[in-house]
């Protein structure tokens, strides 16, 4: 794959790129505060490594985030979720009961919400490691 | 002939279906089933229950976090089927030798 009259395409996106990660982080971590959440900020940060990936090539796409660390996320968001629920059963509660600390938090600030932060943040690292991983396993396919 | 009777069957479907549309109550009517005491508790409670603004965060990740846990299941078990299926090529920590198959073509 030779990329030679990509030069408008990929300066582009080596703008855009930065700007459409914070904006998938700000969707993640205020999915409790304003429309958003784990599954659709999740979406839009996978969608920009796809992007980087389109722009310049599958190969260097794989070299800036590697299918292992694709894998090891993936499956690290799911543990800290179920882990999550499991702690709250340590504390005395149901599974996924929001008694993790202990307190809320003050209502409108980004710490609220208990347990919804950080199972949020596991949901879109998840989400996003997902769809990077199937867009390079079906291009491979593809090419192979 | 199959085609009329594909068509004879599609047509039976769609007017159960549209006769059940009709039946169903109004868009946002007070008296609809579903808003009965659950969807009251939840919009009513979740500031005490969870400090949160959004609802619909508070219900996913805190009311219903367990069917959450499903569609993350979900996620993973599709995502486990598809480096199954078409990932059988590549072994684990083999990207250099993916890398040189790309520099081929």
């Amino acid at each position: 794959m030779k990329n030679t009259n990509n030069v408008v395409l990929q300066t582009v996106v080596k703008i855009m790129i930065p700007f459409i990660q914070v904006y998938g982080i700000f969707i993640i971590m205020n999915g409790h505060l304003s429309p958003g959440g784990g599954f659709a900020g999740g979406t839009i940060l996978g969608s920009s490594l796809i992007l980087y990936s389109l722009a310049y090539g599958v190969k260097k796409g794989i070299e800036r985030f590697p299918r292992n660390h694709a894998k090891v996320l993936e499956s690290a968001g799911g543990i800290v979720f179920i882990s999550i629920g499991l702690l709250t059963m340590l504390r005395g509660g149901n599974f996924l009961s929001n008694n993790l600390f202990p307190g809320l938090g003050e209502t409108g600030k980004l710490l609220s919400g208990g347990i919804i932060f950080p199972i949020t943040l596991a949901i879109g690292i998840k989400v996003a490691s997902t769809i990077v991983t199937l867009f390079y396993h079906l291009l491979e396919e593809k090419k192979i | 002939m199959r085609y009329i009777l594909s068509t004879i069957i599609l047509l039976v479907i769609g007017t159960v279906l549209v006769m059940m549309v009709s039946e169903m109550p109004e868009f946002g009517a007070a008296d609809n089933p579903s808003n009965n005491m659950v969807s009251e508790r939840f919009t009513e409670n979740v500031i005490e229950d969870t400090n949160v603004q959004n609802i619909i965060a508070a219900i996913i990740t805190d009311y219903r976090a367990f069917d959450t846990i499903g569609e993350t299941t979900v996620l993973f078990t599709g995502i486990a089927s598809v480096l199954t299926v078409l990932g059988a090529h590549v072994k684990a920590g083999e990207k250099k030798d993916v890398i040189k198959k790309d520099e081929k073509h």
